[in-house]
Formats: structure tokens, C-alpha cells, sequence
């Protein structure tokens, strides 16, 4: 069984703020681009898979011609194979376009047919859209898994596996094959070993451009406008008290008159 | 801007310097002022820099080690002295200054039998030449090595050693031969728990809290004869190829304090403001930032080339010395003018230059103070010095058979 974990190069977080309209409009961002937080924990659950399943990974990643921090990233924590999907695949276009080609690529990933899971993070740190696997799912017609916590069992064409939502837990049973948006609780990922560096330096990886993969789907949503918000003024209130107790209450009140808790 | 890491690294290189830094970043940060404030040494990190392969970073796969080269144990270095002197002082010690002396001196027996556990950190060693009454004037140590058939027995004080009492592997200098001066000296291996063999910790150190910093007693300790470290009397010159693996990771991991004075001053910079505006765009501050920057700069070249040497397998005592000088006194600039930039916030633990400044003191004195590697650079330059080949050079660095 294949498994494709579907991951984004996105700029380090702290350098998120530092990054102007014009480099987000041009997509020349001058920052150090690393592999999405919220994907590392799809990468680790795919390497944690690989070892209790047997199967074999392969991190998927779309961008342009030599991006390839983020998959050589993957590489490093043990991923086997990296794909690279060329950007211009997928014409400039919004997420639904994003999903067509991805969904596209994962079609490329082994043997015709063979994957049968998909991993991903919940969103990307710099899109923050949260939608592109519930795309891959719906242009794959497979059924979708979100905010999965654990993954509990693979067998007899089946997954079962654990899903948080407000409040509680639910175990779920789905067939293969399916995509499933990971949380955070699921796993701690791995630190990059020095072999899995040495291989992810080497490595040549392959890239799915127009010519591989046609997208047909043209995209509904483009932007018209693009500015960064204002700078948030903070305040900072001293909540005074004759004890520790008076202190916590008349923080108590003030968070929730502040709708905080 | 073109960055060092673009131009003088390769793509191996900064995926290492992304792990490193994330690991020190994840691990090391979050614990180490508490450490720091209670002198306390953290073990919890010693379990995972070993399964990181920190510990055996730059020795062959073939005696346990993770088969990369000295640049990447400059980088990781760098980057563990980023968050703390005292961590990247344990990866020196314990590889630098016990587990590349063992690769480069040791005989195949010794490198099979004692290199596999310490790179994977289920030993931990540890470096003893300064005594009491020797530091800097090695050939005047006074422990003593008396051959009897097939043993040595060992006797006398070790001073300011790293790990003295964390550590169960113990490379220790004794004179065999007390009236050939430098040249009467021998090394040998020594295990915890060997009768006569004793260890404790000296207290109120000024800076690298962090670390374990004490003595080792030895009261006729018997050493067998193949525990011994190179030839008989060939001591010195391994205490001396020891120094020039340690210096280099000091030289890097200064490079890494300098990187962290600047990262911190430069967010602080922004921030603060006084007169109505950024202290940042206070000139005299600037003059600070861009020295920082200087520095940092020259001091990336110095460890680059250090460490292009040793992989070449080329004799660099002078490069290394010079890396060392320089980047230790630069590191302990750039912590003190971190401090003034932080003015009275600098001056207490609540920010971490005052403990980058506490622990450049430290680099200035040890592995060669700054004025022995003035000293040495004058001799070099005016001809006064010259290095002779060793009987057992440091192996340069092969991808394919260390890997």
C-alpha cells in the first residue's frame, strides 16, 4: 500500500510578519521557507504508518520548479520518495485548482491505483484555507477523515481511526481508500536524522509539470485585493488586588466581560 | 543578501543547521535558564542528542558514529551554543576532546572497543590535563604513570574538567617518564569505578552553570597496558591534537552566541523605545549592532575555513587557534555590548545575554587563554613556529567510507 502525505513549503512562521504585499503577490518571498507545521505531523504519522503497515511514502508537495525544501525536509525525517507538482499545473489558481492537480498527482504516486491513503495537515500556516484536502477528496470521489487524533488499525481494506471534535472523541470506521487531515495531538514529529539528511541531499526529485498532468478545472475565486492588517495596538491592564484570590477574580471577570472564557 | 550558509555550505550542511538549530530551539531553550539558575547539569538532553547522533556526529558509521564531516560538527556546535555554552561544552568534550582522540591515536582494538558506546552516548566521557598547578604550562602537570608488568598505576589531581562528574569514561594525562618534561607524558583511558579513581564537583562558577564543571582524584589507580592512548611519552602531542578538535567547537559555538546576541538585540532594538522612538534608530546603538555583525561575519569565514582544513585532512593548528582567539573574544563582545543594548532588562536573567555574557568569560580562558593563542599566532608570523607532522594525523573526512 502507498501512502501520498501531502505537504506545503510555507515561510517560517517568524517570518511571517515580515513578509510585504508585493513578495505575497509576486510569490518571491524572502524568507526561509520550511516545511508547513501542521504537515510535519502528516509526515511522521506517514513514517509511523510505514513501520507498523509496511507501506511505502511518498510526500507530495506543489510549488514552483526548485522548491523543494519543504519535501527534501520530509525526506530527511524518513519519507522514501518525493514528488514535486509544478505550480504552473495548476495555472495560477485558487484551492479548488490546488486539489484538482494535487488530487492529479496523488493518481501519479506508485502503481496506477495503488495509494490508497492520503495524509495532510489541517491548513497551511501562509494560506490558512483549510479546504485542500477536503478537494483532493472530493476530485478523488474518496471519503474524507478530519482532525483525526489517532490512527488506530489498517486492515481488510478498512481504517479505523480517532477523531477530536468540540468537546469529545469519536472512533470512526471508513473504507479505503480515504484522505484524512491530521491534528496535532496525533503524534510528536521526528527531528531529521544525519542519514535521512544525507539521502534528502541527494535526491533528485521528480517534477509532475503541464505536460504529466491536465487540470481542468479552471478557478472561481481570484484575488482582487491583497493588504496587510494594521498593526494591533496592545494594551496591557495591571489587574490589582488586596490578595491572590481578589486578583484571580477580578481577572476572572474581566476576561469573561471580554468574551475570552 | 547572499548568506554564508548559501555560499560556503552545501545543501546537507543546512538541512544539519536546520535540526540542529530546531533541536536547540525545541529543546534546549525551553529548560536551560532554570538550569542555569540552579547550577544543575541537564541530563534529559543527553538520551536525545545521543539518538540524534550528536554525540558521534563526526565519527565513521563504521565505530558507531553518523559519518559526516567537521563542518557539520562546527554547525551543530554553532547552533547548540546558540542556546547555551554548557550543552555545546558536553558535545566538545565528550567527542572533541575523548572520542576523535581515540579515532585519530587509538589502535583498531581501541577504536572498535571504546567508540561504538560513546557514539551512542551509553558512555559519556571526559578530558583530564589541567591540574591544580598546570594549565596552560601542560608540561609542568604533576600525576604520575608507573608501569608495573602489565598495568600502569596512575596517581594524582585533575582540575576544572568538564563533566568530571557526570561522565564514566575519564582520558586522563600522566607523566611515565617525570624527567623528559613534555616529553615524559603519556594518555591513558580510565572507567568510573576503578579502585583509587574518585570524581566531585566544584561549585561557584561564574558562568556555564549548566555544565558540570569538577575534579578527579586518583589514588594509585591500576590501568591496564592496553588503556593506554598512543605511545609511551607521546602524551603531549595528543593533549595538543586534542586541543585543536576542541577549539574548533569552540570557535563555532562562539560564532552561535553571536548569532543569539544579535537576534536578541535586534528584536529588543525594535521594540524598546526611548525619545520617542525605536532604539534601533539610535545611532551609537547601530554602532553596536554592526560590530555584532562584523564579527559574526569574519567568524563564520574563520570556523569555515578551520573546518574545510580538518576535512581535507590538512594540519590546522594556526587556522584553529585563530578561530578559537578570535571568535571567543568576539562572542564575548557581542554578549557585553547585547547587555548594554538591553540596558538594565540585560542585567537580569529574565533575558538571556546576561548569560552569554557569564559564559564568554569562560571561552576566553579555557582551551587556550587568549593570550597563549596571541602567543601563537606571533610565532607563526614571525617564523618562530612550525607544526611537524604527527605520527597519527587526524584522518581527513571520506563520504563514502566513514558513511
Amino acid at each position: 500500500m502507498n501512502i501520498a502525505v501531502l505537504i506545503k513549503q510555507t515561510p517560517d512562521t517568524a517570518e511571517l510578519p515580515k513578509i510585504s504585499v508585493e513578495e505575497a503577490r509576486s510569490g518571491e518571498l524572502r524568507a526561509t521557507m520550511v516545511l508547513n507545521p501542521w504537515d510535519e505531523f502528516a509526515v511522521e504519522e506517514a513514517i509511523d504508518l510505514s513501520y507498523r503497515f509496511g507501506c511505502k511514502t511518498t510526500a507530495v508537495s506543489m510549488g514552483r520548479a526548485g522548491e523543494t525544501d519543504a519535501l527534501k525536509h520530509a525526506l530527511a525525517m524518513g519519507v522514501e520518495n518525493a514528488l514535486l507538482v509544478d505550480e504552473e499545473v495548476a495555472g495560477g489558481g485558487d484551492e479548488w485548482a490546488a486539489a484538482d492537480a494535487l488530487a492529479a498527482a496523488v493518481t501519479r504516486v506508485g502503481e496506477e491505483g495503488d495509494v490508497e491513503l492520503v495524509l495532510t495537515g489541517k491548513m497551511s500556516v501562509d494560506g490558512n484555507s483549510g479546504v485542500i484536502y477536503a478537494g483532493v477528496a472530493c476530485k478523488l470521489g474518496w471519503d474524507l477523515l478530519v482532525n483525526v487524533t489517532r490512527i488506530v488499525d489498517i486492515a481488510d481494506g478498512k481504517l479505523i481511526a480517532e477523531q477530536a471534535f468540540e468537546g469529545g472523541q469519536e472512533t470512526v470506521e471508513v473504507p479505503m481508500p480515504v484522505v484524512i487531515s491530521v491534528a496535532k495531538e496525533i503524534n510528536e514529529p521526528r527531528y531529521p536524522s544525519f542519514m535521512g539528511i544525507r539521502k534528502a541531499s541527494r535526491a533528485a526529485i521528480p517534477v509532475l509539470g503541464s505536460a504529466d498532468i491536465h487540470v481542468a478545472a479552471s478557478s472561481t475565486a481570484r484575488w482582487t485585493d491583497l493588504e496587510k492588517p494594521e498593526v494591533e495596538q496592545v494594551q496591557v491592564r495591571i489587574i490589582e488586588g488586596d490578595s491572590v484570590e481578589e486578583k484571580a477574580a477580578r481577572l476572572a471577570d474581566v476576561l469573561m466581560a471580554e468574551k475570552v472564557i | 543578501m547572499a548568506s554564508s550558509s548559501d555560499l560556503l555550505y552545501t545543501e546537507e550542511h543546512n538541512l544539519v543547521r536546520k535540526m540542529a538549530y530546531d533541536f536547540t530551539r525545541n529543546e534546549v531553550m525551553p529548560i536551560i535558564a532554570e538550569h542555569d539558575r540552579n547550577h544543575s547539569f541537564p541530563h534529559e538532553l543527553l538520551p536525545r542528542m545521543a539518538q540524534l547522533g550528536f554525540l558521534g556526529i563526526c565519527l565513521p558509521a563504521c565505530y558507531g558514529g553518523a559519518g559526516m564531516d567537521f563542518l557539520s560538527l562546527g554547525i551543530v556546535s554553532e547552533a547548540l551554543e546558540y542556546g547555551d555554552s554548557s550543552v555545546r561544552e558536553t558535545v566538545a568534550v565528550h567527542l572533541a576532546l575523548h572520542a576523535l582522540p581515540i579515532f585519530q591515536w587509538g589502535t583498531e582494538e581501541q577504536k572498535r572497543t571504546f567508540l561504538p558506546g560513546l557514539a551512542a552516548g551509553d558512555h559519556i566521557a571526559c578530558f583530564g590535563l589541567t591540574e591544580p598547578g598546570a594549565g596552560s604550562d601542560v608540561a609542568a602537570l604533576q600525576a604520575r604513570a608507573q608501569r608495573q608488568g602489565g598495568e600502569y598505576i596512575l596517581s594524582g589531581e585533575k582540575m576544572w574538567i568538564t563533566l568530571a562528574d557526570v561522565a564514566d569514561r575519564f582520558l586522563v594525562f600522566a607523566k611515565t617518564q617525570p624527567d623528559q618534561g613534555a616529553r615524559g607524558i603519556s594518555a591513558f583511558i580510565l572507567e568510573r569505578g576503578w579502585k583509587g579513581l574518585a570524581t566531585g564537583t566544584l561549585e561557584g562558577k561564574m558562568g556555564v552553570r549548566a555544565s558540570n564543571t569538577g575534579w578527579i582524584n586518583m589514588q594509585e589507580v591500576r590501568v591496564p597496558a592496553e588503556y593506554r592512548l598512543g605511545q609511551e611519552g607521546e602524551g603531549f602531542k595528543i593533549a595538543m591534537s586534542c586541543l585543536d578538535n576542541a577549539r574548533f567547537g569552540v570557535a563555532a559555538g562562539s560564532v552561535g552566541i553571536i548569532r543569539a546576541c544579535i537576534d536578541e538585540s535586534v528584536k529588543y532594538a525594535l521594540q524598546r523605545k526611548t525619545f520617542g522612538k525605536p532604539i534601533a534608530e539610535h545611532q551609537l546603538i547601530q554602532q553596536m549592532i554592526a560590530q555584532m555583525q562584523q564579527d559574526l561575519d569574519i567568524g563564520e569565514l574563520l570556523v569555515w575555513k578551520a573546518g574545510t582544513l580538518k576535512n581535507q585532512g590538512v594540519r590546522n593548528t594556526r587556522e584553529t587557534s585563530m578561530a578559537k582567539w578570535f571568535c571567543t573574544e568576539a562572542a564575548r563582545r557581542a554578549a557585553d555590548n547585547a547587555v548594554q543594548i538591553h540596558g538594565a532588562y540585560g542585567y537580569s536573567d529574565e533575558y538571556n545575554v546576561e548569560r552569554h555574557l557569564r559564559n564568554t568569560k569562560s571561552a576566553v580562558i579555557y582551551e587556550g587563554t587568549s593570550q597563549i593563542h596571541t602567543l601563537m599566532q606571533a610565532a607563526y608570523t614571525l617564523g618562530m613556529r612550525d607544526d611537524r607532522p604527527l605520527r597519527c594525523p587526524m584522518p581527513a573526512y571520506d563520504p563514502d567510507a566513514w558513511q
